[in-house]
């Protein structure tokens, strides 16, 4: 769950490429209080001050002066990523401007045995970035060079801390691009993509992070050089690189990365659909898929959802529609018109009510306009807003319109929905006022009844905005006791002594024992009477 | 039946863990070949056999790890669906484990991804015999380290693969097979530009002096292509079975190769950058992939395939014949230290595979 203050401008500004270090969301209100303002208890100040004495002197010799902050003023910016609602102080952040210097902080947090956690710009959405109340966060915000861009081979070789949007910027003159899109791509840099195995509205066409990474360099816990992958397809033995990405920054820190390029396409078509029944929606995105038709993006909003995006940017969108499907076609001109012809006799078979294509670039953004601008939007009509995103199995989708409408009376709160409707993945935002401790209870008890709703219909707590500290305890409901500690295994199998990121992604037994709620079997093999610990 | 058969194998694990007995986990036995050589006890995986769930408009099969390829294969052709990275069928009774245990892909790899791209979610016993499952079924999971896609090409070392799901993708409506002739640096220096231009080139093949392409996608797309690239046509029947048997390493190129092994050569597979230039190397040389993957029948020592890979940005895996230097290219000393260390961390007692994929896990 992700809760957010009204504040529109979530994500964060853009950042030079060259100077700015330090994260943007100082700018925004930290107003969601109570409950879910979960400010970490620290140490107790004499202890703290004393390490952080301690790591400070053996830092100093490693870094530039204006590389290393401590006082409070300095790093009150790093207390938090996009995930506001958990905050916690560093002890102290380094800024290294060079791989010598990552490296030799490294070595000697882990000498002393301090954590520390990598951050990129700091947008992640489940707190994956969230300081370490004994442990230095390590921005990596300097690291903002692009190497080389390669238009024979189709990659771009970069440092970590280049921004998603950047890497298509560079490319764009030879006739490339990247292809995962995440909505924060304006401010988010590589090497975060790679730690949260980021998507966007394209991935069902084009994939994940995962599938456009071919190389990760960086350093082990203990500071050692290394390299995940290559410049070739694939590298000898394990598929380490397969583990790495998306692994939130617990297994190595990436300071530098090859993506794929690829070609941009000559032509892409919007079609905007109408249904007046959301079920009906749901079949629809299931029959272009069985059509044998991938979108280049396949995207549903509710009525709700569309009603405050229509009044905020006015794109013309129906409001007499239970739902709304916007329906891609990207390559050349012959391609996207034969592809728009099989998708519009798909999308009327369904029963669509209305069917509008874009005929030209302009209309097609104004179509997309309102999808991009669903969180904003929901802030304008609601105190506070919580966003999930759980992945189900795409039939499913109606299924899960109907339990959350369900929930909606169980809880007394409004919800809003869009969706990744070609991969499943639900973006539910629950509306509520956290001013109304009653209201953020019921908000938080409505978020986990989604999460654990959609691990029983097969799917999973979270398809791209990662675990971090937000879905710990839904950790607990989708992965068994014996999963978990496996999971714990990788993390020390890469980093014995556990000082990357310590504390998440994967929950203690301990923490799932306090959580209290059982393991929902996932059900991919029938074998009820195995034990499964 | 099937879970008898898994509650057998359950015991068995639990045993050999127990008694630290080494096991050759054992599908249809059609890529012995491949890797180290097998150790261990045999132990069949066939009888986790069968479709657990299919539903195409999801593009996703869950299948258990002992079904035969073909037969997965068969059920994916009658929805006009296809395991999009073509995996190799080196004989009748290969099966989906093995597929993903070795994580080789056919002809498509460059365009449409390899095995670890399409796998969703796995279900494994490890090596103390707990089940466990990670991924899914869905397209879009980041809860957790990604487990499923480390089992691919894994060579069984992490654990006993008992289902997986795969991502399916609709067959392509249409398809043309085109033929120039050209030399090798000719043939890299085309694919290469091809590939910077948004084409439907799904797989080539360089062998002998003639570049085999193949577009695959829309009607409209494969047309348009053909008519700006040239080149000859080939016959629609001609490249299906062309292709199949690149696919499956029947073809001219692999049964020479199998000729050349048994008289002392070592065929060799160089995943390379794709724009690295032609390699000099004496023998019999077929391009795929775009460039990307190299293969080498020749006599020349291992240490030179290692280095000149090595050097080329990519690495050198001795398939068939002498593979005294190691199957595989060896690691750089921090990856060694995690191969092992996962290794433990997935069968302390070392039972699973001991030695296939790296002689010390």
């Amino acid at each position: 769950m992700t809760a957010h203050t009204p504040a529109p401008a979530r994500a964060e500004p853009a950042q030079s490429e060259t100077t700015r270090a330090e994260p943007a969301q100082s700018d925004t209100p930290l107003a969601a209080p109570a409950q879910l303002d979960i400010k970490l208890a620290g140490p107790p100040p004499a202890e703290r001050a004393a390490r952080q004495a301690q790591v400070l002197a053996a830092l100093a010799p490693l870094l530039p002066a204006h590389a290393l902050l401590y006082r409070h003023e300095d790093t009150v910016p790093y207390e938090c990523d996009g995930l506001t609602a958990y905050r916690q102080m560093p002890l102290l952040v380094a800024l290294p401007e060079t791989e010598g210097q990552v490296a030799a902080v490294l070595k000697a947090c882990h000498g002393l045995g301090v954590p520390v956690v990598a951050r990129g710009a700091g947008t992640g959405l489940s707190g994956g970035a969230m300081p370490h109340a004994l442990g230095v966060t390590l921005s990596l915000a300097k690291f903002n060079q692009i190497l080389k861009v390669d238009a024979l081979a189709r990659t771009a070789d970069v440092q970590c801390g280049v921004r998603n949007l950047a890497i298509s910027e560079a490319a764009a003159p030879l006739g490339l691009y990247y292809a995962p899109d995440p909505s924060s791509q304006i401010a988010c840099t590589i090497g975060g993509n790679v730690a949260e195995n980021s998507g966007g509205v394209h991935c069902l066409k084009y994939g994940l992070t995962l599938h456009n990474v071919l190389r990760v360099r960086g350093f082990t816990a203990d500071g050692e050089a290394v390299e995940f992958g290559g410049h070739a397809l694939d590298a000898p033995g394990l598929d380490l690189l397969a583990v790495l990405v998306g692994s939130e920054g617990m297994l190595a820190v990436t300071t530098e990365v090859t993506v794929k390029l690829c070609p941009k396409p000559q032509l892409a078509r919007c079609i905007m659909a109408s249904f007046d029944d959301m079920r009906q929606a749901g079949d629809a995105v299931a029959a272009i898929i069985a059509a044998g038709i991938i979108p280049a993006g396949l995207e549903m909003m509710d009525k709700p959802m569309t009603a405050a995006v229509e009044d905020f940017v006015h794109a013309g969108y129906d409001l007499d529609a239970a739902a709304i499907l916007l329906c891609e076609s990207d390559g050349t001109p012959e391609e996207v018109a034969e592809e728009i012809g099989r998708m519009e006799a798909v999308l009327r078979g369904c029963g669509a009510t209305a069917l509008t294509v874009s005929e030209n670039e302009a209309q097609r953004l104004r179509f997309w306009s309102g999808r991009k601008n669903a969180f904003p939007a929901s802030g304008r009509i609601s105190p506070d807003y919580m966003c999930m995103d759980s992945t189900i199995p795409r039939k499913r989708l109606a299924d899960i319109l109907a339990a959350i409408a369900q929930m909606e009376i169980k809880y007394g709160l409004r919800c809003c929905n869009v969706f990744h409707a070609g991969d499943g993945n639900l973006h539910p935002l629950i509306l509520f006022d956290a001013n109304d401790p009653d209201q953020m209870h019921r908000c938080e008890l409505f978020g986990a009844d989604i999460l654990e709703t959609s691990v029983a219909m097969g799917g999973t707590v979270t398809g791209e905005h990662g675990v971090g500290v937000e879905k710990l305890s839904s950790m607990c409901v989708q992965f068994s006791a014996a999963e978990r500690e496996q999971m714990l295994a990788i993390k020390r199998a890469f980093d014995p002594a556990g000082g990357l990121n310590p504390g998440k992604v994967i929950p203690t037994l301990q923490r799932c024992a306090e959580y209290g709620r059982m393991h929902v079997k996932k059900g991919l093999l029938p074998f009820a009477e195995l034990e499964r610990f | 039946m099937a879970d008898a058969a898994l509650e057998l194998l359950t015991e068995q694990v639990r045993a050999a863990h127990a008694d630290k007995t080494p096991l050759n986990i054992c599908g249809g036995n059609t890529k012995a070949f491949y890797g180290e050589a097998p150790r261990g006890q045999t132990l069949d995986v066939r009888a986790l056999r069968g479709i657990s769930s299919y539903e195409p408009s999801e593009l996703v099969v869950t299948v258990r790890a002992g079904t035969p390829l073909a037969e997965l294969e068969a059920v994916l052709a009658e929805q006009g669906q296809c395991l999009a990275f073509e995996p190799p069928r080196f004989g009748p009774t290969s099966t989906v484990g093995g597929m993903v245990s070795a994580g080789l892909a056919g002809p498509s790899r460059a365009a449409a991804g390899g095995v670890r791209d399409h796998v969703l979610g796995a279900t494994l016993l490890n090596g103390r015999g707990e089940l466990m499952s990670f991924g899914g079924q869905v397209m879009k999971n980041v809860a957790g380290y990604d487990v499923s896609r480390l089992l691919v090409g894994a060579m069984g070392v992490l654990g006993l693969v008992c289902e997986l799901s795969l991502k399916v993708l609709p067959l392509a409506t249409a398809s043309a097979t085109l033929r120039f002739e050209l030399d090798e640096e000719e043939a890299l220096r085309r694919l290469n530009t091809w590939g910077g231009q948004p084409l439907p080139v799904n797989a080539s093949a360089w062998w002998n002096g003639m570049l085999v392409l193949r577009l695959s996608g829309a009607a409209a797309a494969v047309q348009s292509a053909v008519a700006r690239l040239g080149g000859e046509l080939v016959d629609p029947a001609l490249a299906a079975s062309f292709w199949a048997g690149l696919r499956d390493h029947r073809d001219e190129f692999f049964t020479s190769a199998q000729v050349a092994v048994a008289g002392g050569a070592t065929l060799w597979r160089l995943s390379l950058p794709q724009t690295a230039p032609a390699t000099a190397l004496p023998g019999e040389h077929l391009v795929e992939w775009g460039g990307a993957q190299r293969w080498v029948t020749t006599t020349a020592s291992g240490a030179t395939l290692r280095e000149l890979a090595q050097r080329l940005g990519g690495h050198a895996t001795a398939f068939r014949g002498n593979k005294a230097g190691g199957a595989l290219a060896p690691l750089s000393a921090p990856l060694a230290r995690i191969h092992r260390n996962l290794k433990t961390a997935f069968d302390p007692e070392h039972i699973f595979n001991p030695g296939r994929l790296y002689a010390d896990l």
